[in-house]
């Protein structure tokens, strides 16, 4: 019997894409023949999957990332690899290491990274689910700068093995629809344990989108409306959350004095982690052939100098620099210690409310080249980074716009309770009174 | 000047798959990345799973060395660039080992000693690398890693040995100790690499790396305490600093000073979550050990203590020892055999135990124990079917054996019978008329050699109490 096949010839005119496959296997579930993008640091088997950097250029790998086994096993359709910043590193995708993608909403903005690509295929209609993952805001971000939902699921919730990591200990494989309801069913099918991954939970997501929040108490940070956070932005963001007042939950402001530490913990723990796992990419085995005439050590360097783009090498920089003998415990334990304390702030405040919401970006999507100086590229993630801190579940949903450019609510859950923030934004997404 | 030293120990593990996969580690006559997966070639996206083996086998070690396993222990990741390596870092243990504070008693220099085990730690082997075109100057160099992931522990000692035959002899009994636990098999190459540190009081210390061979660590160890005593002499000073063992020279070189300097960056494995064993550790149940079996030895068959030490320093040998019979076990004989002849004749063949079928010796203890053959006859046959292994690979079984050389004890008849015994007996006198004189004069002596002549006739084979009574016999007939 000849497999069934997806014919996919989008017209990628925003660049969401690094590689589709025009006639895509596709099998019988509750995907059947659906066209999924995957974003390129997910592996897949067959196809070349490249992080947006040239060190990886040519690499094919030998198997599936669980989460693509799960929706081949749906019967899903693997249409696409999308661009993303070179490794995950960025809040833009303008740190591809082969070309920016545009922001559908505004060609002439950036769509958010690092999962761009992904978002910008789902909100052009290209696909009507991708695969996005979130280190510290990279599904959130792009959902929000393009208009779409992106799910950033708890912690071990969905199994990271085929991941190509970035910072293991933060981030999570998730889904981006267009919808609330899509972004649950993608999260069914890619969700629960896998034994492959030491740090996935016995917590598979059956669960279909509730709109009922009477009685759900929604936290509001009073950090995530602070300096920074464009007021215009945060005008729209309070109107989202008095909507869902109206429709019976109850809101209470709160603070989170942890905010302040959060960025700089997890840019520490982040350039960190990947300082390490990057160190793989040393020429032996991907990318180019080094020049085996020069020693080992000098090889290496010259790969790695070529092979890495300007952001790689400066988080790989800053993370080996954290680690060192004699910084460790200045940098890498510290942030240790301030990550616990966020950690410690959201589990105090679960204790009062429900869920947490704000602004998932303090701005709308910036204009390309907007955000030249990496320090306040860095600032734009204060407000998604606590949840990949904490581990907990956070989604973005769209909420309105400022000035034509959407902008996303944020819903942060207590660990484990992904159903909820998917309710919650479901509840918003419905409008409306009841 | 007192020598001072302390030893790091890498053994690998005997599980049956490598230590975050599933891949097989019986690599050894398989060829090179055969034994892969993305797992353990380090592939983007793979992560490690931890197998619960490796964790059984490593608590067994730190169990039998008296170790103290605390409520929670962590991976780490040891960051450093070398081309064997193919993460850019090896998964090992830092500074929350998995086991810590034990010891190991020996017997020491001066008698029973107690070595204190700083910690025990699990760690993964990196790949190997295959040199090309020339040792010194390779053309190119490929790489293996079917090694890579193997399971290993690294066991720690306090700087607690004061010679180089201490150490060899801690490492003789740690090898012992792991493999009573069926957790080390050290007749695989590459089972066993040691680190030593070695001072001399008053002077800084020096590693000593690369040393892969028991023998080794006593000659890298002898070769720095002579080396260091002469540069004292001389005035120099000892520097802090990184050897490397030349084994094939015996002697060690120094290293690049720049290695010493590497900072590995040490920090925890997030993706491998933190081992929390204790309480596994204390429902483990660990064999009987040496000591404890040289003692049963001791007690149980009256094995005097030095054959009792012999026979239980190697797992192998005991397990042969306690298998035989219970009458052969008793014996002192046995015990001598085995201790002395049979391990004797293996050492001077340079042969290990293992590889020897000790059915087949087992056998001919039976066979020797019955009186079928003689003591002499005995060692011929052993020697003769060591020679047979060491050359070929394979040896006869001992009857065969026996009967070709025709050692089987030949037996007198009973009276006045043609047997062989009274045949040479009979030839002995004849040949020898003056003996035959001097006994009838008494000459007691006379008959000892007439014995020895019958004996030679006989290759050794006639029972000499059998020989008496036919010549006694045959000679007062004759009077």
């Amino acid at each position: 019997m000849p497999g069934r096949t997806v014919s996919f010839h989008p017209d990628d005119r925003y660049a969401a894409f690094l590689r589709t496959i025009p006639e895509a296997p596709c099998g019988e579930g509750r995907l059947a023949g659906v066209p999924v993008a995957v974003k390129d640091n997910i592996s897949t088997a067959g196809i070349e999957t490249t992080c947006a950097s040239k060190i990886l250029k040519g690499y094919v790998p030998p198997y599936d990332a669980t989460v693509v086994e799960r929706l081949k096993r749906e019967g899903a359709a693997i249409v696409g690899k999308t661009n993303m910043d070179e490794f995950g590193m960025g809040t833009t995708t303008e740190n591809s290491a082969f070309w920016p993608t545009l922001n559908p909403a505004d060609p002439t903005r950036v769509p958010g990274g690092s999962s761009g690509g992904s978002a910008a295929a789902v909100a052009a209609g290209l696909v009507p689910l991708a695969l996005g993952t979130d280190t510290g805001g990279s599904i959130r971000c792009p959902a929000a700068f393009c208009g779409i939902v992106g799910l950033k699921p708890t912690y071990g919730r969905v199994s990271r093995y085929g991941l190509i990591a970035y910072a293991n200990s933060l981030e999570q494989i998730g889904p981006m629809a267009r919808t609330v309801k899509d972004a649950s069913l993608l999260m069914e099918v890619i969700a629960g344990h896998d034994p492959r991954d030491s740090t996935s939970r016995d917590c598979p997501y059956h669960h279909a989108p509730d709109p009922e929040i009477r009685g759900v108490r929604i936290g509001v940070p009073e950090e995530f409306f602070g300096e920074g956070v464009d007021p215009r932005v945060a005008s729209v963001v309070w109107d989202a959350i008095s909507l869902l007042e109206r429709k019976g939950a109850e809101v209470i402001t709160c603070r989170m004095p942890s905010m302040a530490y959060a960025l700089a913990a997890y840019y520490v723990t982040c350039t960190s982690e990947a300082s390490s796992n990057l160190a793989r990419f040393d020429g032996v085995r991907y990318g180019p052939p080094a020049d085996t005439k020069k020693p080992w050590h000098e090889a290496f360097q010259e790969q790695r100098r070529a092979g890495f783009g300007e952001e790689v090498r400066r988080r790989i920089m800053l993370g080996t620099f954290a680690l060192s003998s004699g910084y460790y415990g200045k940098y890498y334990a510290k942030a240790q210690a301030a990550r616990n304390n966020v950690r410690a702030d959201f589990e105090r405040l679960f204790c009062d409310v429900d869920v947490l919401a704000g602004p998932t970006m303090p701005t709308v999507a910036f204009r390309f080249g907007e955000k030249s100086d990496p320090l306040s590229m860095y600032l734009s993630d204060i407000l998604t980074v606590p949840a990949n801190l904490a581990g907990v579940p956070a989604i973005s949903v769209p909420c309105g716009k400022v000035d034509g450019l959407p902008v996303g609510l944020q819903i942060m859950g207590r660990w484990m309770e992904d159903e909820r923030v998917v309710d919650v934004a479901y509840a918003f997404e419905q409008g409306g009174s009841p | 000047m007192t020598v001072i030293v302390g030893l790091e120990i890498h053994c690998q593990l005997d599980t049956a798959t490598k230590l975050f996969c599933g891949c097989s580690t019986d690599y050894r006559d398989d060829p090179p990345n055969s034994h892969v997966c993305p797992v353990c070639l380090g592939l983007p996206g793979s992560l490690p799973k931890i197998n619960r083996k490796a964790v059984e086998y490593a608590l067994r070690v730190a169990k039998a060395l008296n170790c103290e396993v605390p409520e929670e222990s962590e991976f780490a990741r040891k960051n450093y660039f070398y081309p064997d390596l193919d993460k850019g870092y090896q998964i090992t243990q830092y500074d929350k080992p998995l086991a810590v504070c034990g010891y190991l008693d020996i017997e020491g220099d001066e008698g029973e000693k107690r070595v204190r085990i700083t910690r025990v730690h699990m760690e993964e082997d990196p790949g190997r690398l295959v040199h090309k075109g020339g040792a010194d100057r390779p053309k190119y160099t490929l790489v293996d890693y079917n090694r890579a992931g193997i399971p290993l522990i690294e066991i720690v000692t306090e700087p607690d040995l004061r010679s180089p035959k201490e150490a060899r002899r801690f490492l003789n009994k740690l090898r012992a100790t792991l493999e009573y636990l069926g957790v080390f098999d050290s007749e695989k190459e590459g089972s066993l690499r040691v680190d030593a540190n070695i001072s001399l009081a008053g002077s800084e210390r020096v590693e000593v790396k690369n040393i892969t061979s028991y023998k080794g660590v006593e000659k890298a160890l002898t070769f720095e305490v002579t080396r260091q005593k002469n540069a004292i002499r001389r005035g120099q000073k000892i520097v802090r600093e990184t050897r490397h063992f030349v084994e094939a020279r015996g002697v060690t070189t120094s290293s690049r000073s720049k290695e010493m300097e590497q900072d590995y960056r040490y920090f925890p494995e997030p993706d491998l979550r933190p081992l929390r064993v204790r309480d596994w550790a204390e429902e483990i149940k660990i064999p009987e050990l040496p000591d404890a079996r040289k003692q049963r030895f001791i007690e149980d068959y009256g094995v005097s203590p030095t054959h009792a030490a012999t026979l239980t320093g190697d797992w192998q040998i005991a397990e042969f020892y306690d298998s035989l019979p219970a009458d052969l076990r008793v014996s002192t004989a046995t015990a001598t055999w085995v201790a002395d002849t049979l391990l004797g004749e293996l050492n001077y063949r340079d042969m290990s135990i293992r590889g020897v079928p000790l059915d087949h010796f087992k056998e001919l203890l039976l066979i020797r124990q019955a009186g079928e053959i003689t003591e002499k006859a005995a060692v011929e046959v052993l020697r003769t079917l060591l020679d047979q292994i060491r050359d070929t690979g394979t040896c006869e079984l001992p009857r065969q054996c026996i009967g070709r050389l025709g050692l089987f004890v030949i037996a007198a008849a009973e009276e006045g019978a043609d047997d062989p015994v009274t045949a040479a007996a009979r030839q002995a006198i004849a040949e020898n008329p003056q003996a035959v004189a001097d006994f009838c004069q008494g000459k007691k002596e006379a008959l000892n050699f007439l014995v020895g002549q019958v004996m030679r006739k006989t290759r050794g084979c006639a029972k000499p109490g059998d020989v008496n009574r036919v010549l006694t016999s045959l000679l007062s007939g004759d009077e």
